[in-house]
């Protein structure tokens, strides 16, 4: 960077807003989110039932987890279980 | 990314950073998305300048995937880049969604490189930030960054609002040593 002139570090402070809360937090909470789906997809391998049940409303499966059914989610719950 | 969050990310370098989420480390994951969560949003929104509910979605994907794929990274120290190029292919492939058409039918909007290169300086900015007193992190932050007006930042901090823009211009000016002294001094990190 040259020329640090006030107004410029300014203009630059304001190129980094923060990104939305909610946001911020769900991405917080992949780990958790992670390990979450892990224990859908066990159950899943040794229930049956339990399977079909995830495979035709994911979305319910992951309420159920207490996971945001975030479109990402879902879509790695179904390559977990494709697995 | 709050003050406080900013303080602590001067502690540790990209490196160890992600050296420690790898490790499984939930703590050091919640920096790393405090540290970087700006930046991705920023070139959603300003470089590819997708709606924010597309946006939203690219956020979470990055995050994601830099997850699951954080031992692939080649270097620790190269996090910002990569998360960079990840964000970058995941607002091309939304834009393409959008728009119903093969990956090289929909080029990258003209100034993006331009943009992500404002982007890499202003996090640069904030790393000389976190650096300065917290009063001065604050009011720089909730002024530019949060575009707060002078009143609000004067309720907030409990200070008159005729001395905002004098604190302003006296952080600015420790600011503009700061990343003078970042860039005369020998590399860090």
């Amino acid at each position: 960077m040259s020329g640090y002139e006030e107004e410029r570090l300014g203009e630059l402070l304001s190129s980094l807003p923060p990104a939305p809360e909610p946001w911020v937090h769900a991405a917080k909470q992949i780990p958790q989110v992670g390990e979450r789906l892990d224990r859908i997809v066990e159950r899943a391998e040794s229930d049956e039932e339990y399977r079909r049940k995830v495979v035709a409303d994911p979305e319910a499966a992951l309420e159920e987890a207490d996971v945001i059914a975030h479109s990402d989610a879902v879509e790695i719950l179904r390559r977990k279980l494709d697995k | 990314m709050t003050v406080e969050a900013m303080s602590m990310h001067v502690e540790l370098t990209d490196a160890q950073l992600v050296a420690r989420c790898r490790s499984g480390d939930h703590q050091a994951w919640n920096e790393l998305v405090e540290r970087f969560s700006r930046y991705v949003y920023a070139i959603a929104i300003q470089a590819f300048k997708l709606p924010e509910h597309d946006a939203e979605d690219v956020f979470q994907e990055v995050f994601t995937r830099a997850y699951e794929h954080l031992h692939k990274l080649r270097s620790d120290e190269a996090i910002r880049p990569w998360l960079a190029q990840l964000t970058r292919r995941l607002c091309i492939d939304r834009l393409r969604a959008s728009l119903q058409e093969q990956p090289e039918d929909v080029p990258e909007p003209v100034d993006v490189e331009d943009t992500i290169g404002r982007l890499d300086e202003a996090m640069a900015v904030h790393e000389a930030l976190a650096i300065l007193p917290d009063n001065c992190q604050d009011i720089l932050d909730r002024f530019f960054a949060k575009d707060e007006s002078y009143r609000t930042i004067g309720e907030a901090l409990d200070l008159p609002s005729g001395t905002i823009a004098s604190r302003i211009s006296r952080c600015l000016v420790k600011l503009r040593v700061q990343m003078e002294g970042r860039n005369s001094g020998p590399a860090t990190s």
